[in-house]
C-alpha cells in the first residue's frame, strides 16, 4: 500500500503533462477554429486524385 | 496545370444520360427554361452560376464537383464582377493589409457564399488559382478568409477578383489589435477552463478515496496525503481560473452593485479556508472537490454565454461590412474605384442610379431623385440638381450624377449623427441582470443565516459551530444559480441566430420579456419603404394619357405610377418635356397633357383653387388621406389626381395586435410628414396621439430620452435618423435592410423584412425569461433543502457531494431542452 505515496504523484505529474499539452496546443491557436479542420479532411481524396492524374503518387 | 479545361469534367460526368438535364450544373438547383441551351452540354440556372462553373473549369478545380455534398441545401453562386479596384489603394492597404514575418502580405476577407466543405476546399485552392498568392485559409464558421501572397508579384485586387469570379464576393475586414486581444481573451478562457476542469477531475478522484474512506476507514498517512494534495490542487484552481470570480466581487463591492459573483466568491473561499484549516488540523471535512467542480462549471457556463453573444456580435458587424465603402472618383477622363476615407474636400464622384452618396456634396453634373428615408424617414425620394446639397447616405434612385465633395468622414451629416450614438453608447447605464437582483439578496440571507447558525451551535455545541457554518457556506454557493442565467441565454441567443434574429446580450432578452412603450419608425419598418400608385380620381381617358407621359419618365412616382395602371393599350405620346422637381408636359393623341405636383399644375395654369370644384376637393381628399398628390390635366384644365403612398407591410395590423394583446403600448416616431403618419393611425389601430411625425433625428432622441425616464422603452428603426434614439432606448431594435449605423447602435437585428420577427423575438424572450426564472427556482430549491440540512447539522459531506452537481445537471439540463424560439 506504500505504493500510493509514489502513485499519486505519478499520476499527478502524468495530469500536469497533459495539462501543459493542452496549453500549448491552445496557445499555438489548435483551438481557434474548430470546424474547418473537419472539413479539410475530406480534401485529402482530391489530393490523391490529383497526384494520380500527374503521375506521380506523392504520399500525402 | 497540366490538364486542359476542355477535359470531360466529373460534372458533366455525373448527369450523363440525361440529354435534357435541367438541373444547374454548378448548384443543381432547377434551371429555368428559358435559359435553357439545348446545344449546350452543361445548363446553367443563372449567369452567377456560369461565370463560376467556367472559372472552376478554367483552373482545373473540377474536383470541387465530387466534394461538394449532394444532401446540403443546394445555393446558386453570386458573383457581382467588380474590378476591387479600390484593394490596391494605399490607404485600403494601411487599413487592411499587414505584413507577415516572413516578408509576405496578409489581409482577411470576409466572404459571401460559403456554404460547405467543397467552398472550403475552393478557396484554399486560391494559390493555384492566382499565381503569386501562397496561401489561402478559410475559417468556415466566421465565413473569413485569410490570404498571404508574395508582394509585387500580385495585386489584392486580382485576388479579390479571383474569389468573385469563384462565387465568394469578398469583403474586406478591418485588421485591428481589437480582434487579436479577442483572440488571445478566447484562447485564455478555454486555457482556463482546460486546467479548472484537469484539477476538478482530479479532485474528485481523490475525494472518491476519501469518501471510501469515511465508510471503511483509512489510514492516517493517506488520508493526509490526499487531503494536502487536494488542497494544493483546490488552491491552485482558486488562485488561477478561479480567481476572474474574486476580481468580479471585489469590483461589485467597490461599486456597491449586485454581482453574482458575489456569492460565489464567498462559497469559494469559505469552502477553501474552511477546507484548509480542517487539513492543518487533521479533523473534520475538506470540500475541495465542491470548490474545483464549481470553479470548472461556472466557467464553462460563463464561456458558452459569452461565445454565443459574441458570434451574435460578428453577425451583426459582417452585416454593416457588406455595405461598400468605395466610391468612383473621377480623375481627369478616366474613373477609380478608391475607398470612401480617402475622398477629399474637392474630389468630383459619380454616383450611378441604386448607389448610395459616400460623402456630402453639392451636385455638379445632372440631376436625379434621391431616397432621404435613410437620413430624414422622408418616404417620398426629392429631386435634387446642379448645385444642390446631397447628404452621404442618401441614396440615388434615378440619374447617373457627379458630386464634388464638400464635406467628409466626421464632419457629414452621418458622421454627427454617428457621434450622437456614440455619446450615447457610453453614457448609457448598465442593464441590471435578474440574477444580478437576486443574488444580492442571496448574499445578504445566506450571511444571516450564517450568523444565526454560528451563534446556534456556539450555544449548543462550540466545537461544532465552525464545522456546520462552513458546511452552510459552501452548500449554500449558488453553482446552478450562477449557471441558470448564462446557460439558458446561450441556448437561446443561439436559437434566435438561426431563425434570423441576432441578439446581442442577454439583458436584452430580459428587458423584451415584460411589456412597456414600444416606439416604431414608419418607412421600412411598418411599411415597405417603396411608393405606390394608392388611389385614382378622374377618367380613364386622363389616366391613359398620364401613363402614356409617365412611361417617359424615371422618377420613382412615374414609374410607380406606370406599375400602378398596367392594363390598356399603352398610348404613345409626343413632345415630352420634364421639369425637375415638377412634371411632365407633352402631347398624347393630339391633346396637350401635363403630368406633376400641384405647384406644376398650377404654374401651367391650371385652376385647382377654387372652391367647392371637383379637383380642389379631390386634392384635399388626397392629401387628408396622407398620399402625395400627382394631377393630370388635358388641354390645361384638370382631369384627375392620383395618389401616391409608401404601403403599410402585410403583416404590420397583425403583429401590432399581437403585441398590443401583450400590454405593450405602441407608438410611431417617423421622419415622414405628420399628416402621412396620421393617416397610419387608423389602419393601424393606433392612437393618433402617439403617432409622431415630421422628427428630426434629435427629435426622435428627445423624445425617447423623455418617455425612457419614466417607462422601458423600445425603439425599432432602420435609418441613420433612429440610430440616436435607439441607443438611448433601453432596448433598440434595427430590422431588415437597416443602415450600418442603426445596426452600430442596436441590441438586437431582425435579419428578415416585417414585424414577424418583432413578435417572435418577442415571444422568445419570454419564454427564455421563463426558462430563467424556473432554473432560478429549482437552484433556489436546492439551496434551501442544502441550508436546512446544513444548519440542523445533518449535512453529511456524501449528501452535499451529491447535491452539488445535482443541482447543476438539473439546471443544464433545463436550459438545454427548453426552445425559446421554435420554428416559425
Amino acid at each position: 500500500m506504500n505504493l500510493l505515496y509514489l502513485i499519486l504523484p505519478i499520476a499527478l505529474l502524468i495530469g500536469a503533462g497533459f495539462v501543459v499539452a493542452f496549453i500549448w496546443a491552445t496557445r499555438k491557436g489548435q483551438f481557434d477554429d474548430l470546424e474547418t479542420p473537419a472539413m479539410r479532411a475530406l480534401f485529402e481524396d482530391a489530393r490523391r486524385a490529383e497526384a494520380a492524374e500527374d503521375g506521380t503518387e506523392k504520399s500525402a | 496545370m497540366s490538364r486542359s479545361p476542355l477535359e470531360s469534367t466529373p460534372a458533366a460526368a455525373q448527369q450523363p444520360a440525361r440529354p435534357a438535364a435541367t438541373d444547374c450544373a454548378h448548384c443543381k438547383l432547377p434551371v429555368p427554361a428559358a435559359l435553357i441551351r439545348p446545344e449546350d452540354e452543361a445548363q446553367y440556372c443563372c449567369p452567377g452560376c456560369r461565370t463560376v462553373a467556367e472559372a472552376i473549369q478554367a483552373s482545373g478545380l473540377s474536383w470541387y464537383y465530387q466534394l461538394v455534398d449532394q444532401g446540403e441545401e443546394a445555393q446558386p453562386a453570386r458573383t457581382t464582377g467588380r474590378d476591387y479596384a479600390e484593394c490596391d489603394d494605399p490607404s485600403f492597404a494601411e487599413a487592411h493589409v499587414r505584413t507577415t514575418a516572413r516578408g509576405d502580405l496578409e489581409t482577411v476577407f470576409y466572404v459571401e457564399g460559403v456554404h460547405c466543405a467543397a467552398c472550403v476546399w475552393l478557396v484554399e485552392k486560391l494559390p493555384q488559382v492566382v499565381p503569386g498568392v501562397r496561401e489561402a485559409r478559410l475559417d468556415f464558421g466566421r465565413r473569413l478568409v485569410t490570404v498571404r501572397w508574395q508582394e509585387g508579384v500580385v495585386n489584392l485586387s486580382q485576388i479579390a477578383r479571383a474569389l468573385d469570379r469563384l462565387g465568394y464576393p469578398p469583403h474586406p475586414v478591418r485588421l485591428g489589435s481589437e480582434q487579436l486581444l479577442r483572440r488571445e481573451e478566447e484562447r485564455r478562457q478555454l486555457i482556463h477552463i482546460g486546467v479548472a476542469g484537469a484539477i476538478a477531475g482530479n479532485v474528485m478522484l481523490i475525494a472518491f478515496a476519501l469518501y471510501g474512506g469515511w465508510f471503511h476507514g483509512m489510514e492516517e498517512g493517506f488520508r493526509a496525503m490526499f487531503r494536502w494534495t487536494s488542497l494544493g490542487l483546490a488552491l491552485l484552481a482558486v488562485i488561477w481560473p478561479g480567481r476572474v470570480f474574486f476580481r468580479g466581487a471585489w469590483g461589485a463591492l467597490r461599486t456597491r452593485t449586485a454581482h453574482m459573483d458575489l456569492p460565489i466568491a464567498i462559497g469559494l473561499g469559505a469552502g477553501l479556508l474552511g477546507g484548509a484549516w480542517n487539513t492543518v488540523q487533521g479533523v473534520g471535512e475538506v470540500y475541495f472537490d465542491s470548490v474545483t467542480t464549481l470553479v470548472f462549471l461556472l466557467l464553462v457556463g460563463r464561456t458558452l454565454q459569452e461565445r454565443q453573444q459574441r458570434k451574435a456580435f460578428d453577425a451583426v458587424a459582417m452585416l454593416s461590412a457588406l455595405t461598400p465603402r468605395t466610391a468612383r472618383r473621377l480623375e481627369g477622363a478616366t474613373v477609380r474605384e478608391v475607398p470612401q476615407a480617402a475622398l477629399r474636400v474637392g474630389d468630383r464622384v459619380e454616383v450611378r442610379a441604386g448607389e448610395s452618396v459616400p460623402a456630402d456634396g453639392r451636385i455638379v453634373e445632372g440631376s436625379a431623385d434621391f431616397d432621404l428615408a435613410l437620413l430624414t424617414g422622408e418616404s417620398v425620394p426629392e429631386r435634387r440638381g446642379v448645385g444642390e446639397l446631397v447628404h452621404a447616405g442618401t441614396v440615388d434612385r434615378s440619374d447617373r450624377v457627379v458630386v464634388e465633395i464638400v464635406q467628409t468622414g466626421a464632419d457629414t451629416r452621418v458622421g454627427q449623427l454617428m457621434q450622437l450614438v456614440e455619446d450615447h453608447a457610453r453614457r448609457r447605464a448598465p442593464l441590471v441582470r435578474l440574477a444580478d437582483r437576486l443574488s444580492g439578496w442571496f448574499v445578504a440571507i445566506v450571511l444571516v443565516l450564517a450568523g444565526i447558525n454560528a451563534w446556534w451551535w456556539a450555544m449548543s455545541d462550540p466545537g461544532m459551530a465552525l464545522e456546520h457554518t462552513v458546511a452552510l457556506l459552501i452548500v449554500a454557493c449558488p453553482c446552478a444559480l450562477a449557471l441558470a442565467t448564462p446557460l439558458a441565454v446561450a441556448a437561446a441567443i443561439g436559437q434566435a441566430a438561426t431563425r434570423g434574429i441576432l441578439v446581442k446580450g442577454g439583458e436584452v432578452l430580459e428587458q423584451l420579456a415584460q411589456p412597456g412603450l414600444l416606439l416604431l419608425d414608419k418607412t421600412g419598418t411598418l411599411t415597405e419603404g417603396r411608393m405606390e400608385l394608392q388611389s385614382w380620381q378622374g377618367s380613364d381617358e386622363a389616366r391613359a394619357a398620364a401613363v402614356a407621359l409617365e412611361s417617359r419618365s424615371s422618377h420613382v412616382l412615374a414609374r410607380a405610377f406606370v406599375a400602378g395602371s398596367a392594363e390598356g393599350p399603352m398610348l404613345s405620346a409626343e413632345d415630352v418635356h420634364e421639369t425637375v422637381g415638377g412634371g411632365l408636359s407633352g402631347r398624347v393623341a393630339g391633346r396637350a397633357v401635363l403630368v406633376g405636383s400641384p405647384s406644376f399644375l398650377a404654374e401651367h395654369g391650371v385652376r385647382l383653387d377654387e372652391v367647392g370644384t371637383e379637383a380642389a376637393q379631390g386634392l384635399e381628399q388626397v392629401l387628408a388621406a396622407g398620399r402625395t398628390p400627382v394631377g393630370v390635366a388635358l388641354d390645361g384644365s384638370w382631369a384627375g389626381w392620383a395618389g401616391f403612398g409608401d404601403p403599410l407591410r402585410a403583416d404590420a395590423r397583425a403583429s401590432l395586435d399581437a403585441l398590443r394583446a401583450r400590454g405593450w403600448q405602441i407608438g410611431v416616431l417617423s421622419g415622414d410628414h405628420p399628416r402621412v403618419v396620421a393617416a397610419l393611425a387608423d389602419p393601424l389601430g393606433l392612437d393618433p396621439a402617439v403617432c409622431r411625425g415630421g422628427m428630426s433625428p434629435e427629435d426622435k432622441l428627445q423624445y425617447v430620452e423623455a418617455a425612457a425616464r419614466e417607462q422601458r422603452v423600445v425603439m425599432v428603426g432602420d435609418g441613420v435618423n433612429d440610430a440616436a434614439a435607439l441607443a438611448a432606448a433601453r432596448v433598440g431594435i434595427a430590422v431588415h435592410g437597416g443602415a450600418e449605423a442603426s445596426l452600430a447602435a442596436a441590441d438586437a437585428y431582425l435579419t428578415e423584412p416585417g414585424l414577424a420577427g418583432l413578435t417572435r423575438l418577442f415571444a422568445g424572450s419570454r419564454r427564455t425569461l421563463g426558462v430563467i426564472r424556473r432554473n432560478l427556482l429549482l437552484s433556489l430549491g436546492y439551496n434551501t433543502v442544502g441550508v436546512s440540512l446544513a444548519m440542523a447539522g445533518l449535512l453529511h459531506p456524501v449528501a452535499a457531494a451529491i447535491l452539488m452537481p445535482l443541482s447543476s445537471l438539473t439546471v443544464v439540463s433545463s436550459s438545454y431542452r427548453a426552445r425559446p424560439f421554435p420554428d416559425a
